[in-house]
């Protein structure tokens, strides 16, 4: 199982480190530094490490290295999920995972740690169960503790832990009791030079905040499930009704969760919102060149593009653009040669556009790669796959919930080859 | 106020300040102090610090302080190794603690002894651990079974002695699932180092109680139950299935290792699945979406997910054929995913989707990083060799192709040979000009890219306008170049004069001159020794072969696993092993003796011959097994085989499993006998008998003698095995009509293959050849699906069996009757008509069965007039057998009832044309006879449906 973690930030430095087992020397994590070196970017360094001794799975967030150290045949997939577990319950403790707010809460980071592994072996990785063992930190919290010497650690046994339900504590209690269900979208889309779909993709979530009283017992209809047929739900979630009715039926965690995530795959049509029109034109012995892109809304179902945002890498032979953008900022940094143009909401009476020269290195030839134009965009108010909530009922408490949804199409990766 | 301030002590006097502040009555002061002493363990620094204040913090345990207890615990666990003496008094307050009303101290307690590493401290652990892992709180149970790992880990003999071993295996059975979850974990763990201890004793009842725990226990918990399920091997195909489907809904989750873990047993458990299972097909069909989804993951766990992919097509590529698209790479992918992505577009490169693919790797090979250039250059040139067949359909694409080629070739050196070699298998351009090569472009790089290049250059002379004068321009610098290249120039110049002989006899003598004029490496004095002899002797002669071969075809599956290691990696996907390809014996540290695993072997003696992958696409069971049993056998296997009583319905998905490998034999047996003129059957007295039958004598032979043997003899079972009727040949073209040609045959339908089963016999006194046949239209379009096939002239008095394929997509026009076919059959003297009718079941297809839902929903919906009522008389069969045997030629049955004593079947059957017909069998008990109700759109087909059910009853 896990052996043990070491924080590396990127300047190389390991910053942490926790053993679950015997101590491992940190210097095998000299192993990790080669590798790190040999990948040109810390997001090129592989996930899997072999040493002579051990093996290295790592994980990079939030410009942080999260390198496990295992011994024996263990599941990848559960040290690399583990890991991304470990992120998110530091992000949702601090509020930010960074190096700055781990080494403030170092103590609370390894409290944490160690009540999520045991020997190896998770213990408590669901943020519900965590945060009655090991209170997060507040400055409230902490001035209280001062003053009354009270401590962040709880000491009765989460409730959860072994009931039916871990996910749920029980005596839940709030004056205001709300669900609100955000479904997120986000379009993966390769686009062809000529401005047809390669392939795209829907990577859909629905996140949910629920504050609700006592142990509600929910329901989420949809008006079209069929769209849902390749999900993975949240645990909480009875598989055997989706399967038989194709209703969401599940006793909620209290709080933040994400109850479903969805894929819609290429075999389907998926709408393209947007397009990007682009004559990018690298002439072959004059050193300047065209450049020119407009972007333009597609199918958003009447809906606002808005928060468009153009980044594109552009070939080492360009030394410099000259552009001038109908609307939005955009900058080109000549060293990483990237060129990005924040371009704001889409107007479509007025497309916005960004016109201009590339001064290229004289006496070289035309660059073999053609810049790729990554683009980003956020539309509210609509989930690009057609899903539909039809209704949400709630049993088991008397109370009349307030209840709330919310939809958003995100681009995800999303990619124009010119 | 953070906790970095804890890192801010450095000056000297601090352990003195530490101690003082540990020693401190204010609670407070204390867990301040022991909060800076373990934020410097944190960051691995001032060891001595932490060691020197040992005595200090340990004093701290003793407090009801929950958050400094667990501080302490934290620094016991870090510094007890190095401070053996100092942990002992920590003991008796471990002791305390387990004792203690709270179970989170008692679990606590007991944890953290067991993560003290130190030899002493064990012995007093091991009475407090016994309560725990038999405590009312599940808690502190599934805490202590962590526990016997841990303590095992450090001194195996002690826990064997102990036994906890045992109490370990009793938890598994324990009431809590999470509890169950750990105590596997933990035997998963023990068993990993000791290998031949049979600690996990799989039976069906444990292997029930783990997946009752599965929907239960936590997202790690099901990990570990998954990883231990899939080295269970079920007993037959039937709990192999009936585990499948418990598992199946965990693909769904969103933890993408349990995701993976349950991929593993399914793949595993397939195997053991026949597959002509509906099943089956259901179970390929939801293993896609997951693996898809696993791919929309952070890039670390796609990497993962991909590498076990690649695995996963290697074994069934019938899973994601359809989902190439989900590989495409994307440009901000981490190059650890791009070669991963790569490497399964080219394995899932097939006909149908090769032009799409082309054109992706193509747009690759103009991406910056130089690895992934030419790995994509490399996977054009796999790819082109893998899909050969493809090449004419994908023209426009091989143009681009090979402008991209000589683009590439400049490029990326040694690989550029590859793709030289890709071209090989799909010629490049073969339609398209490739029209002038610019010199400039050949003359650059590496002598591998300009070898490649030359190559190219010789191999499409014909469309390349320049080709003289691009390599006539090589040869300046000949005596320059190394030996590979002016072998390929050599070469490329013999093709050149063989294809325009006119205009380059000068260049070859040049080259010739000039290779055998140098002392070179032997390989090109013989190889220009050898093209000067073939020139001079053979000037009309192409001589093709030596030419071409000089460039070796290579195969694309180089890369590919061999396949026991394969198989043994199926049974390792999700682990460390699949990542590397490896099985485990080969890289892991301290695995004292891996127990080789191997996918469970399929059910049914008959299929082991047939390989697993083997079904390139279409519906999986379309394949006769390819080895038929000897009769020895076969018996042996009637004999052995428990034939209970019938399954309950059998229109439940699935026949018990040996009946229906015996179902597959007797089908296989079944085609051998009356192939073989059912001699065989007979025994050795009664060989040449069959012949006799089908003499002229007796034009329509009896099912009497031979035949009465082989309805008998294949009857033993065929009660309850369902098999398709074949009805016995008859003459369907006398001799005399056919000045000596006499043909009788009869039809059958084998696993979706229709065919015409014929016996053509020689009567006349010359000999005759020359056969072919031809149909005439007919009702539901049957045509021969390949030529009639006799290879040898048919001597006189000789005959010739032949089983020509069928297929339904010739031209149709209603006949009167329905199944009548005309047939005209030529040979060397004349052409013969005839005409004869075919038994309707030959049309009826495998996938007719029919919903019950359906079912019921169709027979409202048709109107009462299209029902037509039969009788079958004297039929005394049970509804069981009826049911089984009219299942064997696709007449399937959808619902069983019984009112007032009689069994009704209702039954669906699907035409090959796609006309449903829904049947009602009433059968009553102690009465000879069936009633038969037949409801159809086309209520035309309804005699013959009846027609075909009291052959196929009565056979």
């Amino acid at each position: 199982m896990i052996h043990s973690l070491f924080l590396i930030n990127s300047s190389g430095d390991i910053f942490l480190e926790k053993h679950w087992k015997s101590v491992v020397s940190r210097s095998v994590c000299d192993y990790f530094f080669e590798a790190q070196e040999r990948a040109t970017e810390a997001e090129n360094v592989p996930p899997v490490i072999p040493t002579p001794h051990h093996y290295l799975l790592s994980v990079y967030r939030h410009k942080i290295f999260f390198v496990a150290v295992i011994q024996t045949e263990v599941p990848p997939l559960f040290v690399i999920e583990f890991l991304h577990r470990v992120v998110d319950t530091f992000q949702d403790y601090f509020g930010v995972c960074s190096e700055v707010v781990i080494k403030d809460n170092v103590v609370v980071v390894y409290e944490v740690l160690e009540e999520m592994l045991d020997n190896g072996f998770p213990l408590a990785t669901e943020s519900n169960i965590l945060k009655e063992l090991i209170k997060p930190p507040t400055i409230l919290r902490t001035v209280v503790n001062t003053i009354t010497g009270s401590t962040n650690v709880g000491d009765q046994l989460p409730t959860g832990q072994l009931s039916v339900v871990p996910w749920r504590r029980t005596g839940v209690k709030y004056t205001n009791n709300e669900a609100y269900f955000d479904v997120i979208e986000e379009i993966d889309a390769i686009i062809d030079k000529s401005g047809s779909t390669i392939t795209a993709e829907i990577q859909g979530v629905i996140d949910a905040c629920v504050k609700l009283t006592g142990m509600p017992d929910l329901t989420l209809s949809f008006m079209n499930p069929r769209l849902l047929d390749d999900v993975s739900f949240h645990p909480c979630v009875r598989f055997k009704r989706w399967e038989s009715e194709r209703i969401l039926s599940f006793i909620p965690p209290d709080g933040n969760f994400r109850l479903l995530s969805y894929h819609v795959s290429a075999q389907n049509l998926v709408a393209i919102p947007v397009y990007v029109k682009h004559n990018i034109n690298f002439r072959d012995s004059s050193s300047l060149g065209r450049f020119e892109i407009t972007v333009g809304p597609k199918q958003t179902m009447g809906k606002t593009v808005e928060g468009v945002m153009v980044t594109s890498q552009m070939p080492k032979g360009v030394l410099n653009m000259s552009l001038t953008p109908s609307q939005g900022i955009h900058t080109f940094d000549p060293v990483t040669k990237l060129l990005s143009w924040d371009v704001g909401k889409i107007n479509p009476q007025k497309l916005p556009s960004l016109k201009g020269t590339m001064s290229l290195q004289a006496g070289t030839s035309k660059p073999d790669e053609n810049p790729t134009i990554n683009l980003q965009f956020k539309i509210q108010q609509l989930a690009i796959s057609g899903l539909k909530v039809n209704r949400l009922d709630m049993y088991g408490e008397k109370y009349k919930p307030f209840k709330g949804i919310k939809y958003m199409t995100k681009a995800g990766k999303f990619q124009v080859r010119t | 106020m953070t906790d970095s301030k804890y890192f801010t002590t450095t000056k000297k006097g601090e352990i003195f300040e530490l101690k003082a502040e540990l020693n401190s009555d204010k609670k407070e002061k204390k867990k301040e102090a022991v909060k800076k002493v373990i934020a410097s363990m944190t960051v691995g620094k001032d060891v001595s610090t932490g060691m020197a204040l040992f005595p200090d913090v340990v004093n701290c345990m003793q407090t009801d302080n929950l958050e400094l207890k667990k501080l302490v615990y934290l620094y016991l666990m870090n510094y007890a190794k190095s401070q053996p003496d100092m942990a002992i008094m920590a003991v008796n307050t471990f002791v305390k603690d387990c004792e203690d009303p709270n179970p989170l101290i008692r679990a606590l307690a007991v944890r953290t002894m067991g993560c003290i590493r130190v030899d002493k401290i064990t012995e007093y652990l091991c009475e407090p651990l016994r309560k725990c892992l038999k405590d009312e709180d599940p808690y502190v149970r599934k805490t202590a079974a962590v526990c016997v790992a841990k303590l095992h880990d450090i001194n195996a003999q002690l826990v064997e002695d102990q036994g906890f071993l045992d109490t370990l295996k009793d938890l598994i059975s324990d009431s809590n699932p999470m509890v169950v979850a750990n105590a596997v974990a933990a035997l998963s763990e023990i068993a990993e180092s000791h290998p031949s201890s049979n600690l996990l004793d799989l039976n069906p009842q444990s292997i029930n109680k783990l997946l009752t725990a599965l929907n239960e226990c936590t997202e790690w918990g099901q990990i570990f139950i998954l990883d231990c399920l899939a080295n269970y091997m079920p007993k037959d195909d039937r709990e192999a299935q009936s585990i499948c489907e418990r598992v199946t809904p965990r693909l769904s989750h969103a933890n993408s290792a349990v995701v993976l873990s349950a991929v593993k047993v399914l793949m595993k458990f397939m195997e053991m699945l026949s597959k002509d299972l509906d099943y089956y097909g259901t179970l390929l069909k939801k293993l896609a979406p997951p693996l898809v989804t696993l791919l929309s993951a952070e890039p670390e766990l796609q990497y993962v997910a991909l590498r076990n992919i690649n695995l996963i097509v290697q074994k069934r590529p019938e899973i994601l054929k359809h989902e190439m698209k989900v590989f495409f790479v994307k440009y901000n992918d981490p190059i650890y995913v791009k070669l991963e992505k790569l490497d399964i577009m080219i394995r899932l490169a097939s006909q149908a989707n090769i032009a799409q693919v082309l054109a992706e790797l193509k747009e690759y090979a103009t991406e910056v990083d130089v690895d992934f250039v030419r790995k994509a250059v490399r996977a054009i040139g796999r790819c082109a060799i893998k899909v050969e067949e493809a090449v004419e359909r994908v023209v426009e694409r091989e143009r681009s192709l090979g402008a991209s080629c000589r683009e590439l070739l400049q490029k990326s050196g040694p690989s550029g040979l590859v793709a030289g070699r890709g071209a090989h298998g799909a010629p490049l351009g073969t339609q398209s000009p490739a029209g002038r090569l610019c010199p400039s472009c050949v003359r650059r790089d590496q002598p591998q890219a300009r070898a490649a290049m030359i190559w190219i250059v010789g191999e499409y002379a014909e469309r390349i306008d320049n080709a003289d004068e691009l390599l006539e321009s090589f040869l300046e610098g000949f005596h320059d170049e190394s030996t590979q290249v002016q072998l390929q120039l050599l070469t490329a110049i013999v093709k050149l004069f063989l294809k325009k002989p006119t205009e380059t006899q000068e260049l070859v003598q040049q080259v010739l001159s000039l290779a055998t004029q140098r002392s070179g490496p032997v390989p090109l004095g013989a190889a220009s020794g050898l093209y000067s002899w073939l020139l001079r002797s053979l000037p009309g002669l192409f001589a093709q072969e030596p030419v071409t071969s000089a460039f070796p075809n290579i195969s694309e599956e180089t890369d590919l696993i061999e396949p026991t290691l394969l198989d043994e990696l199926i049974c390792y996907i999700g682990t460390l092993a699949s990542v590397y390809h490896k099985p485990p014996t080969a890289f892991v540290e301290g695995s004292r003796g891996i127990v080789h695993k191997s996918l469970p072997p399929r059910t049914g003696s008959s299929e082991s011959a047939e390989s697993p992958d083997a079904a390139p696409s279409g519906p999986p069971p379309s394949e006769p097994p390819a080895v038929i049993p000897t009769q020895g056998d076969l018996l042996g296997d009637l004999l052995n085989l428990d034939l209970g009583p019938p399954a309950e319905g059998l229109d439940s998905l699935a026949l018990p499993a040996p009946s229906l490998a015996l179902d597959w034999a007797l089908t296989a047996q079944r085609v051998a006998w009356a192939r073989e003129g059912l001699d065989s059957l007979v025994g050795p007295g009664g060989a040449g008998l069959a012949w006799s039958v089908l003499s002229p004598g007796s034009p329509c032979p009896e099912p009497g003698s031979g035949l009465g043997a082989h309805s008998s003899a294949g009857g033993v079972g065929s009660g309850r095995l369902g098999q398709p009727a074949v009805a016995p040949r008859t003459v369907w073209l006398p001799a005399m009509k056919a000045k000596g040609l006499e043909i009788s045959g009869t039809f059958s339908r084998q696993v979706g293959t229709i065919s015409m089963d014929l016996l053509l016999t020689n009567k006349a006194l010359q000999v005759m050849s020359d056969f072919a046949i031809q149909f005439n239209r007919n009702s539901f379009g049957l045509a021969p699906a390949a030529p009639l096939q006799i290879h040898a002239p048919l001597a006189p008095n000789q005959t010739v069996e032949i089983s020509l394929p069928l297929n339904t997509v010739g031209s149709v026009m209603k006949m009167e009757p329905l199944n009548n076919l005309q047939v005209a059959v030529k040979n060397n003297i004349d052409v013969f008509y005839f005409s004869t009718l075919y038994p309707l079941h030959i049309l009826f297809v495998e996938d007719g069965k029919m919903e019950r839902q359906m079912f019921l929903a169709t027979w409202k919906d048709i109107p009462n007039e299209n029902e037509a009522q039969f009788q079958i008389k004297e039929c005394p069969l049970s509804a069981d057998a009826v049911s089984s045997k009219l299942q064997g030629s696709n007449i399937f049955t959808v619902a069983k009832r019984n009112v007032e004593g009689q069994d009704m079947l209702y039954q669906s059957l699907k035409l090959t044309n796609g006309i449903w017909v829904l049947a009602e069998l009433r059968i009553q008990p102690g009465s000879p006879g069936l009633m038969l109700s037949v409801k159809c759109r086309a209520p035309e087909v309804s005699p013959y449906v009846y027609q075909a059910y009291e052959t196929i009853v009565k056979n």
